[in-house]
């Protein structure tokens, strides 16, 4: 994607004519003209396809932006007057409607539907899509079968505007996981004119040159400095946004990223600390836009790997001497959703995360430790990843100095984020560390099947537990309305409260500073979606 | 003439090991850094399976001799492999961000020598006195202060306090359109197409880091210039072009300083490929797209070819300057031959 | 030589000579004391929390303020002098010794063995420096032992270097045929006669060395590649205290810069008087 001059004026189109360049190229940013967005963020966008092996997850944001799915999800405003997505409602995106059989999900595509090439959307598009998505491997492929979206067979494109789902089972996750941002839809004439034998799913062409159908296109990137989308004008999935363009420029120094807004360089920054978020909330002109983050839960995982751990009287002796709320005030400079001090030890609905019955207690956490015959405390490593090192370490310190107080000695060991995922999700070899996982799909069902179930990634404790083990399995597909729904994932919620394989610390948020720009749209996947900005 | 084409032969054959052994030495220390890049790379929620398919993708289910010569199959094609992190090959990721580093370090180097240069030559002319003291505390606060932190603090005082330098966010504010790529220099770039509007616009970008580095490098400069100096000035030609009665300044800068260059020359060499590296952090703080900040990036997530490929190119660049240095040696004084040299 | 003055008196003509010297040497004794008897001089517990008292500017009970843990930033730095004191001439003797013991034999014996040397020396000059030491500290793991061994590395060439050329040009001088011709061993003249020479230039590369290995160290600090916390290490506490100035908490890079600074500036001032206190012309 390499533009020059001639090129970048092209793409500029009527906005940027050769006869504004020259003011514009002495204009400071910040009287950049209302229709032009600059925004930061501290992380690189590596690819412009999701599928590709080696995406990262900042990447995730060009397949929001750029390429459209079947449906989405709605819009609603939150409770402190944010913009957020819908989770409770579907709506329409490329399709225009569909309906549910026994078995198979039917979507009638927009006839007006036209790729950026003018080209239009068919149902081959989306089946080559989605087949793509499946066939390539790594993280789509896990996310689509989080749907229970397995292989190319389930998919067919019956006519040119019809799109047939042949569903393996009935599960409520199918269609809110057509809503993420995997299954796109590429323009697959333009991709399979790139495709080579080695190549059939023209991943190296897709990596640096979209072919989508989005609100925004890519009008220029560069690798480790910006991204620069032009709008779409002739958007047809929903309404053309208000923004001509947005640049998304990579800042790594957190401190660099809050000067930049402050003095209104940018007017956006994505993904702020929760220190800069709290001291600049209330400030002049400046907006600070900040969204808990569903069904996420930042918690100390204590590995039953480690002998120390298989008893849960130690377990639940380190879930009351952890300082919470110090570790709030420090980690998350309040920042976020309080996930201790719950009264009840089950609980009385199924809303989920909810706070964990566990205090700061020295007295009760050595009891339990001395009914464990631990009394004598042990020494035991607290890791932490090096790439969160920013509310991490703080948190882990806390943390030490409080489990020194009930003989548990400490050493805190910071580990390279290349390491960090292998040593505690893949290997789950890190005998007591803080993780973070969130679902994309909003339900507690999803959170167990992921966090609690042996073997699987996020379970990083090594959790095993009969119960739990069924109950997942059963209420994972299950309709939420179903009777039996509500009460079993009460008994879920009851048993890993007290066996606490994770101690819940708080719920995490999102925090996004907008400095001339409004109306910043929160989703579950985290990542900066442009296309509802607007300048103020 | 044909002895020093040999001898220029000699060097390049004797700088063949040394790139050898760093391609080894790249490829053992990036295989011994913590972590599997193909779980790092295989995302968010990726299970056995898939991070096995990405292993297989990237070669990495093959043993570590096979990896290696399939390296070295690839580097003799010129093919450096393609940077996982940033999606691209590595080639391209360098020949993109070399420029920006260089751009940086030349000007840094420039303004280093601009000050440090005279400095020294002012200290030699009055050993022990306080302008030599001064001078020498002078160059050595500079170096005594940690890059980044001299950095940061540019930033909080000239952007954030006083707003008089740029934000800084690379080599460009965001409306600057980049000149056409002609040297990847900007201010070079720029200045050839006359445009200098994008010229002031990089040069403004370029103040506080190349300060920031100049700070760190003037103490060798200047030091290695004092010494050179008070050695020409203590030599016998002096004393007979002062008995001849030479002024004072013919003979400081007319002689004197001209065979105090040959030393001063070769620390720059030295300061310079040191810089190189050194600026790593200053990168870092700034956003500059260089490839110090790249190699920091790879180095962190595992990147084996980025971090390869980035040690081949620094190393191969060292080995070059040390060349011009010699050739510009035996250039500037004729009487040293390359045979005088070890 | 027989009427050697006493060191003190030496070093006491050597301090009057050049004040800075003078000066240089009263920071390090500074520096010396802090690293000795920090830990029971300073006035809090520098590993100690207080969140209620967090990121409160410089007072007359907290001098350097404290940070976003409510730790003392004062009783940090002065802890700190120890272990960074430690890092730095740990991994500059490690790397003198090996680099003088490989420069003596390569330049003494010369041959094949001087050839096998300089191209691995070379080798490791042509790495850009502090990426091996980040390199080597990335794959060993970040603990102070690896942090002094990755210094040490990328400092050997220095020293053999140095040391190679000095005892090149002396292997055949005067006093080393009478030394051989007296029937002293060629180890005993190596390390008796021909490596003290080398010796004066040293001491302006070892001072000059400490202090690049404090900002080393730093340095990698900054990248996330320093000691463990809660340690307190003067790099870590610039480089966490660095995202806290734009939001006005300046004290907790600043004093920690300044003293880092201080330490280094010592080191580096330092050469010159160490040069002239090991220089046997310098001897009246």
């Amino acid at each position: 994607m390499k533009t020059n001059r001639r090129d970048f004026l092209k793409i500029s189109g009527g906005a940027l004519g050769a006869s504004v360049l020259p003011f514009l190229k002495v204009m400071p940013a910040s009287a950049a003209g209302n229709d032009v967005i600059v925004a930061v963020m501290g992380q690189s966008i590596n690819s412009l396809d999701l599928h590709r092996t080696g995406t990262n997850r900042p990447s995730y944001q060009v397949a929001v932006n750029v390429y459209d799915r079947l449906v989405s999800f709605g819009t609603k405003v939150t409770e402190d007057g944010g913009v957020s997505y819908d989770y409770s409602v579907i709506e329409p995106e490329i399709a225009e409607s569909w309906e549910e059989t026994e078995d198979a999900l039917i979507f009638k595509l927009k006839p007006e539907g036209k790729f950026h090439d003018g080209t239009p959307i068919t149902a081959a598009d989306v089946k080559w899509s989605f087949d793509r998505a499946v066939s390539l491997g790594g993280f789509p492929a896990v996310q689509m079968k989080a749907g229970s979206l397995e292989s190319p067979e389930q998919f067919e494109a019956v006519d040119d505007l019809t799109f047939k789902i042949k569903l393996i089972r009935a599960s409520k996750l199918t269609l809110p996981d057509l809503a993420v941002p995997i299954p796109m839809v590429i323009n697959s004439k333009v991709a399979l004119e790139h495709a080579t034998d080695d190549d059939p799913w023209a991943t190296e062409y897709l990596h640096t040159t979209p072919a989508g159908s989005g609100a925004f296109k890519v009008a220029k990137w560069s690798p480790g400095e910006q991204l620069v989308y032009e709008r779409n004008d002739d958007y047809t999935s929903g309404p053309v946004p208000e923004v001509k363009r947005v640049i998304v420029r990579e800042v790594p120094s957190p401190a660099t990223r809050r000067a930049l807004l402050e003095r209104g360089d940018v007017n956006l920054s994505f993904n702020m600390p929760n220190k800069d978020a709290k001291e600049l909330s209330g400030v002049d002109g400046l907006e600070i836009q900040t969204t808990p983050i569903e069904n996420s839960i930042y918690s100390l995982c204590p590995n039953l790997a480690f002998d120390a751990f298989k008893d849960k009287r130690v377990r639940q002796a380190i879930a009351w001497s952890i300082p919470y709320q110090e570790v709030f005030d420090t980690g998350a400079y309040g920042r976020g959703k309080p996930m201790w001090g719950g009264q009840e030890t089950s609980p009385s609905d199924i809303a989920w995360p909810q706070k964990f019955p566990y205090s700061t207690d020295l007295d009760r956490a050595k009891d339990l430790l001395k009914e464990a015959g631990m009394s004598a405390g042990f020494d035991v490593p607290l890791s932490i990843s090096l790439g969160q090192a920013e509310w991490m370490e703080p948190v882990a310190l806390l943390i030490q100095e409080n489990l020194s107080k009930i003989g548990v000695n400490t050493t805190i060991d910071k580990i390279p984020s290349a390491g960090w995922r292998t040593a505690s999700l893949v290997e789950k070899r890190l005998p007591l560390h803080l993780e973070t996982f969130g679902g994309w799909l909003n339900y507690p069902c999803y959170y167990f099947f992921w966090c609690f179930l042996e073997g699987h990634l996020f379970n990083s404790s090594n959790y095993r537990n009969e119960e739990i083990q069924t109950l997942t399995n059963e209420t994972l597909h299950m309709p939420i309305d179903d009777p039996d729904y509500a009460p079993k994932i009460k008994r879920m919620i009851e048993i890993i409260w007290d066996e606490v394989p994770r101690i819940a610390l708080w719920q995490p948020a999102l925090s996004v500073g907008m400095n001339g720009a409004k109306d910043f749209e929160y989703w579950f996947h985290r990542q900066l979606d442009v296309r509802n900005l607007k300048k103020v | 003439m044909s002895g020093r084409f040999q001898t220029i032969a000699m060097r390049i054959a004797q700088a063949l090991p040394v790139v050898m052994g760093v391609v080894v030495v790249s490829f053992i220390l990036t295989r011994a850094l913590p972590g599997d890049p193909a779980v790092y790379f295989a995302g968010q929620s990726a299970t056995d399976e898939s991070i096995q398919q990405v292993r297989e993708a990237l070669g990495l289910d093959k043993s570590l001799p096979q990896q290696f010569f399939i390296y070295l199959g690839d580097l003799l094609r010129g093919d450096l492999g393609q940077s996982l992190s940033t999606g691209q090959p590595v080639i391209n990721d360098l020949a993109r961000r070399l420029p920006a580093s260089l751009e940086l370090t030349l000007t840094a180097l420039i303004l280093a020598c601009s000050v440090a240069i005279p400095l020294g030559v002012m200290a030699a002319k009055k050993p022990g006195s306080l302008q030599d003291h001064i001078c020498r505390i002078f160059v050595t606060a500079g170096v005594s202060l940690p890059t980044f932190f001299t950095g940061i603090l540019l930033v909080y005082i000239f952007y954030y306090l006083l707003g008089i330098a740029p934000s800084p966010l690379g080599r460009l504010d965001f409306l600057y359109i980049e000149p056409d790529h002609i040297t990847g220099f900007y201010l070079i770039d720029a200045a050839l197409v006359g445009d200098w509007e994008t010229f002031f616009g990089a040069l403004k970008q370029l103040v506080l880091p190349a300060v920031t580095l100049a700070l760190f490098t003037m103490a060798p400069i200047a030091r290695m210039t004092r010494a050179a100096m008070l050695t020409a000035l203590s030599s016998d030609f002096i004393r007979t072009a002062k008995a001849a009665g030479l002024t004072n300044s013919k003979v400081l800068y007319g002689y004197a300083f001209r065979n105090a260059l040959l030393p001063v020359i070769t620390t720059l060499g030295m300061v310079f490929s040191f810089m190189l590296g050194a600026n790593v952090l200053v990168e870092k703080v700034f956003a500059w797209p260089g490839i110090g900040s790249y190699a920091v990036e790879a180095l962190v997530s595992s990147d084996y070819a980025a971090v390869q490929g980035f040690v081949l190119t620094m190393a191969i660049l060292f080995v070059l300057l040390n060349l011009i240095i010699d050739i510009s040696y035996s250039l500037i004084d004729p009487r040293i031959g390359f045979e005088a040299q070890s | 030589m027989s009427s050697e003055p006493s060191f003190s008196s030496h070093l006491l003509y050597v301090m009057r000579e050049n004040p800075v010297t003078a000066i240089s040497f009263f920071m390090f004794a500074v520096l010396l004391i802090c690293a000795i008897f920090g830990p029971s001089i300073v006035p809090y517990d520098p590993l100690a929390s207080n969140t209620s008292n967090a990121l409160s500017p410089p007072s007359a009970a907290h001098w350097f303020g404290t940070d976003n843990l409510g730790r003392d930033v004062f009783s940090r730095v002065i802890v700190a002098t120890r272990l960074d004191l430690s890092i730095s001439i740990a991994a500059v003797a490690l790397s003198f010794v090996i680099g003088s013991f490989l420069g003596a034999c390569a330049g003494y014996w010369g041959g094949w063995l001087d050839a096998v040397l300089n191209r691995i020396l070379d080798t490791i000059m042509a790495f850009p420096l502090f990426v091996l030491a980040m390199g080597i500290v990335a794959a060993l793991g970040n603990t102070v032992e690896n942090i002094i061994y990755a210094t040490a590395v990328i400092n050997i060439p220095f020293y053999a270097r140095l040391v190679r050329a000095e005892v090149n040009i002396r292997r055949d001088a005067g006093f080393v045929q009478a030394a051989k011709l007296a029937g002293n061993s060629d180890v005993r003249i190596l390390a008796f006669h021909i490596f003290p020479n080398s010796l004066p230039p040293m001491m302006v590369q070892i001072s000059l060395n400490l202090g690049w290995a404090i900002l080393n160290a730093a340095g990698l600090s900054f990248i996330g590649l320093g000691v463990r916390p809660p340690t307190a290490e003067w790099g870590i506490m610039v480089a966490e205290g660095a995202n806290f100035v734009i939001s006005g908490e300046w004290w907790l890079a600043l004093f920690p810069g300044l003293w880092l600074m201080f330490a280094v500036f010592t080191f580096n001032l330092m050469g010159d008087g160490l040069r002239d206190l090991v220089d046997p012309r310098k001897r009246t």
